[in-house]
């Protein structure tokens, strides 16, 4: 295939799932002219797995993603059909939303969106290639690459070309293929080359990457059924109502214009028959018949997975979830699978309520071409070719969220260096972003990584009600919110400080007021005097409560009384967090040069040597997170680094 | 970053070491590694085989017998083991010379070794490039380092019972049982519709006690461990003419068993290492003690309070021919709480203090009977002395504990970091009494966890996210 067909544009973004329309619209919004391309537009934000955003962690981040100046929480907040906060019985770090989505209206709202955006354009095509500054060199008339000797080490994007020949020339491009590359789709003996959802896979790029020195592995994940609604029991279920108070997830959403009528979910469980038949037919699966050569995610196991490593779990839970209000077509959470379509029906028809159920589309496992993303740095850029960007499930990562996150960041950074500014690294301490992205560049992965609370290692900081409080700033400074939010921002800034020293500084006596107060709540009575904050602090009490003894309190917005509440009550956890922080940020400090040689460097381990050269860490911190790097290579490196320091290399 | 200073060779890829590997007697046979990127090349030039071939010639793991010949002269006729990096006990190039000559000759070679590029190894630094190259962990590379510094028989016990891994046993187990409860919790947060933490909090606490007793045990045993290895710190004291230094003769002996000569922490006093029976003895030697009879008159009464307050073993010498006067009482006073043996001295003639009398002050000055031993001595005639090393080992060292082979946490370090992890796990158990919600112990038992995987040299790395998708069914 040929043509002829040259375009100019700044920023080419492949993929326009979760991560790629991020990436897109952060490009687009900082004025360079994108392209978006994806295999078929009605894919635009296609949720192919589970219909619902959020959840524990992921939450976080699609609050993070709001915070910065991305869109999938606003999207969310247009389309969602039931809303739940969970773990609310539990620490604030660890409270997170989940809404479920009407998946629909999410693709169309999310494409809406984009084709309003200036300078943002949608292409549906095909990318084969990906074209830098030297194979530019090596292009003739009908725009065909004349074979040349490549240097993989030091390279510089150019431009991408489609299906058709045309060459789109860029500054950077933006990798979001998510599950499409080389994609097959397994369900017993039947396999079929597609994408998700019996979309066209991408089947070119892969060798054109592998050609830049861009090696990829095989990753596979899967999915369970979708029934026909009608052919569902619930009353053998129970029904899962969502929150009565909604709570939106972007921070510039207004709650009262979003509480609206929700939809139920329903729960049941497999039992020791629905076991019986997976365990007769395991032989059938293509993982356990050796078919599957992808490495699975272990946090999101197929039913077989689950009947094989948990023998002495009886039963498991089946959630069933709508997957839209114009479909009655229902999820059968907890119950993914890839064994053959036959099996599947016998297997559902096990579990109380799905007696007679019918398939819409049957449960599958897809395996696909990613990264390991230690070859990027944590800009998202890959170490050997300048202005190439990647983010999503194309990097080893799982989700949506997780998609999204990497998307805008990719998008931020690529935009940052055709502005010829230092990328933005969100860094451990000041988001689950950064937790990400610095696991996924730095860490071993085997499986698709998915983000879990625990994670974190500064979760009780990096709270989903503060993800403004955190990150706003930064969206400021990158320019993708406005002067406007940034005031407000510190409007509620002011208003947290002020109220927490009001707290610190209002005497409360021991009067027969506050102790009948105090009695009526089961927390013991004041010897002495105190203060607000004093009883705030108290397990038993809350914030709520304390208006009935509170006369002076100001009127103040929900969000800053949550704050108020948490940095009081949570104080002295929340100090020692802090100052695990610094000397957190001491060893990324701790920056270790470009030109570093680790050859020089006497005493590290073997091991240690090769992973330091091969994955280049820009701090000790960082270096310190490489497994395979032990303290006491730290130890050594940061005596290097005085050495080094003082002259004496 | 805790732990591990790194040695000033870090800024050297490997230099070669050398030092005699085997005790230094005349037995006969002595070893003598050489470890470092140069070790094959340097012994080469050194060592001659009958048939000419060459060491850098010859394979990993071999023995072979020939000359060490330095300036035409034949030094040893010896056999040298080679082994290649990284097959070897530090992972780096090592030969190993068996010399059959004796003190003098192996002292020569290493000498010669020394002049041809090799630099003398530091005290255990085998051991420490061992370790910096991932050969052995941490505690055991402690257990070699004490192993070769210590000579007493216990010590020996401790330390291979270590070497086969022991302390990593029990610290392994304890850390398994927190990671599980960890990844119990997190599970749950992560996936709170299929995993309930419902009356956890009782569960957990129960669990926590359980793990802080075992810790505690191990904690308490550093205190047996610190006194195996150094010593007991001990103090002779009483009134003038007692016989304290006849005592102290008697101990030291014409052929006594001096340990160690180590400067003591005052410029006036000296320790010496004495061995008796199964232990060792620091005896606290002050400038006084030995010439003259009267320790408190001579050095003052607070440096003796000093001394007494710093010793583990207080030996209280009285004088059984003559009634106990107000001297003593002072004495009984400034070694209260402390462990201590009252030596009835001078049996040899008439007695007219009894054990009963003793018994009669110490609870008048409320001394219970169990706090002190009494044991009837005549240093003159060298009479009662077994007795004393039997009671002293019976109060320093737990033989149960020895003979049932229990986990004897022997290095400070350690103990550190186990107190750290007693600490972090009271705090868990504060926040469970405080009524926190379920996410706030694993911060602690994170904490506790880190600490115990210093012991044994391992990181967190993730652990966690493993625990949890092995043990815990999630959901989707």
């Amino acid at each position: 295939m040929s043509s002829t067909i040259r375009e100019k544009v700044d920023i080419c973004v492949v993929g326009a799932g979760h991560a790629g329309c991020e990436a897109a619209l952060a490009c687009a919004r900082l004025g360079f002219n994108t392209v978006i391309f994806t295999i078929s537009v009605d894919s635009i934000a296609l949720m192919p797995c589970n219909p619902n955003i959020g959840g524990s962690s992921k939450g976080h981040l699609v609050r993070e993603i709001d915070a910065l100046g991305g869109e999938m929480g606003k999207n969310i907040d247009k389309t969602f059909i039931q809303s739940k906060m969970l773990n609310v019985s539990k620490g604030p770090a660890v409270h997170s939303l989940r809404a479920q989505a009407d998946k629909q209206m999410y693709s169309l709202e999310m494409r809406k969106v984009l084709e309003s955006t200036n300078n943002l354009t949608i292409k549906q095509a095909e990318v084969t290639d990906i074209l830098t500054v030297e194979d530019m060199k090596h292009i003739d008339d009908m725009n065909e690459i004349i074979p040349y000797e490549r240097d993989m080490s030091n390279q510089e994007i150019a431009g991408v070309r489609i299906n058709t020949g045309a060459i789109y020339e860029c500054r950077a491009v933006i990798l979001c293929t998510g599950t499409y590359l080389n994609a097959r789709c397994l369900c017993g003996e039947s396999i079929t080359y597609t994408g998700p959802n019996g979309l066209m896979a991408a089947t070119s790029l892969t060798s054109s990457l592998l050609n830049h020195g861009i090696k990829t592995r095989r990753f596979k994940t899967g999915t369970p059924a979708r029934m026909d609604g009608r052919s569902l029991d619930y009353s053998k279920m129970e029904e899962q109502f969502g929150d009565e108070k909604i709570v939106p997830f972007s921070f510039s959403t207004n709650p009262d214009d979003i509480q609206k009528d929700q939809v139920s979910c329903f729960l049941t469980y497999t039992n020791e028959e629905t076991h019986k038949i997976i365990r007769e037919n395991l032989d059938r699966s293509p993982i356990y018949a050796g078919i599957i050569e992808g490495t699975g995610p272990r946090y999101c196991p197929s039913i077989e997975d689950k009947v094989v490593k948990f023998a002495d779990k009886e039963r498991h839970q089946v959630f069933l979830e709508p997957e839209g209000l114009f479909t009655n077509e229902m999820y059968v959470g907890g119950m993914s699978s890839s064994l053959p379509e036959d099996v599947q029906l016998k297997m559902y028809r096990t579990v109380p309520g799905m007696e007679n159920c019918k398939i819409v589309k049957h449960a599958y496992a897809i395996e696909y071409d990613c990264i390991d993303a230690n070859i990027l740095n944590l800009s998202l850029m890959f170490k050997n070719i300048k202005g190439l960007f990647a983010g999503g499930q194309f990097n080893g990562s799982s989700g949506y969220e997780e998609a999204a996150a990497q998307g805008l960041m990719a998008g931020i950074n690529a935009s940052r260096l055709l502005q010829g500014k230092e990328p933005v690294i969100i860094d451990r301490s000041e988001g689950y972003i950064g937790v990400l992205i610095d696991d996924l560049v730095t860490k071993e992965s085997r499986e698709p990584y998915r983000m879990m609370t625990s994670r974190a290692e500064y979760r009780l900081l990096l709270r989903q009600d503060n993800a403004d409080l955190r990150l706003r700033d930064i969206g400021f400074e990158i320019g993708l919110i406005t002067e406007v939010q940034r005031d407000e921002l510190e409007k509620k800034r002011c208003m947290i400080k002020s109220e927490i020293q009001r707290y610190k500084n209002t005497s409360v006596g021991a009067n027969n007021r506050i102790q009948s107060f105090l009695l009526e709540h089961n927390s013991t009575p004041l010897k002495s005097g105190s203060t607000l904050a004093e009883l705030l602090a108290r397990p038993e009490l809350n914030i709520v409560m304390l208006t009935e003894i509170d006369d002076d309190r100001p009127s103040l917005p929900d969000d800053v009384l949550k704050q108020v509440e948490i940095e009081i009550k949570y104080e002295g956890y929340i100090k020692r967090q802090i100052s695990q922080v610094e000397a957190f940020k001491k060893m990324e400090g701790k920056k270790l040069p470009d030109d570093i040689d680790y050859d020089d460097v006497g005493s590290l381990r073997l091991e240690a040597r090769a992973k330091l050269k091969a994955l280049r860490p820009s701090s000790v911190g960082q270096a310190s997170r490489i497994s395979g790097v032990s303290p006491a290579d730290i130890s050594v490196l940061l005596v290097y680094l005085e050495h080094i320091k003082n002259g004496n290399k | 970053m805790r732990g591990i200073n790194p040695p000033l060779f870090v800024y050297m890829k490997n230099p070669t070491i050398a030092a005699i590997a085997t005790a230094l007697d005349n037995s006969g046979i002595a070893i003598i590694r050489v470890s470092g990127d140069e070790a094959i090349d340097i012994v080469s030039k050194l060592f001659i085989t009958p048939s000419g071939k060459l060491l850098s010639d010859c394979k990993s793991g071999t023995i072979n017998y020939g000359h060490i010949i330095f300036n035409s002269d034949v030094i040893d006729e010896v056999y040298v083991s080679l082994f290649r990096s990284p097959n070897s006990y530090t992972r780096e190039d090592v030969v190993e010379i068996n010399t059959h000559g004796g003190i003098y000759v192996t002292k020569k070679v290493l000498a010669v070794l020394l002049k041809n590029g090799c630099r003398l190894a530091m005290p255990g630094e085998f051991s420490k490039r061992a370790f910096l190259n991932g050969r052995i962990d941490l505690s055991q590379a402690e257990a070699v380092m004490e192993l070769i510094n210590s000579e007493n028989d216990l010590s020996l016990k401790s330390g291979i019972s270590k070497l086969s891994g022991s302390v990593y046993k029990k610290i392994k187990e304890i850390r398994d049982e927190i990671i599980y409860e960890i990844a119990h919790i997190e599970s749950a947060l992560d996936d709170p519709e299929h995993i309930s933490l419902d009356n956890y909090s009782e569960e957990i606490r129960n669990k926590i006690d359980k793990i802080l007793k075992e810790l505690t045990k191990l904690s308490d045993s550093t205190e047996t461990g610190r006194i195996i290895r150094n010593g007991i710190k001990t103090v002779i004291v009483g009134k003038p003419n007692v016989g304290k230094s006849s005592v102290m003769n008697v101990l030291l002996g014409e052929d006594r068993a001096i340990v160690t000569d180590i400067e003591g922490t005052t410029r006036d006093s000296i320790e010496e290492g004495l061995k008796l029976g199964n232990i060792n003895l620091r005896l606290i030697d002050t400038a006084g003690i030995r010439n003259s009879e009267d320790i408190i008159e001579n050095i003052g009464i607070e440096k003796s309070i000093t001394l007494c307050n710093d010793a583990d073993l207080i030996l209280f010498v009285i004088d059984s021919s003559r009634e106990l006067d107000d001297n003593d009482i002072k004495i009984i006073k400034m070694t209260e709480n402390k462990k201590m043996i009252i030596l009835l001295n001078k049996t040899d003639k008439d007695m007219v203090v009894s054990e009963e009398d003793i018994d009669k002050l110490m609870s008048e000055r409320g001394n219970a009977s169990s706090t002190y031993h009494i044991i009837p001595v005549s240093a003159k005639e060298n009479i009662g002395f077994d007795e004393l090393s039997n009671v002293a080992e019976s109060l320093f060292i737990d033989t149960n504990v020895i003979n049932s082979n229990e986990v004897i946490i022997t290095n400070l370090r350690h103990k550190a970091n186990i107190d750290d992890a007693i600490l972090s796990l009271n705090s868990v158990i504060n926040s469970i009494e405080l009524g926190m919600p379920e996410d706030f112990y694993t911060i602690d038992m994170m904490g506790a966890y880190t600490s115990l995987g210093y012991i044994i040299g391992e990181e967190v790395d993730d652990d966690l996210v493993n625990e949890i998708f092995s043990k815990f069914c999630m959901g989707k």
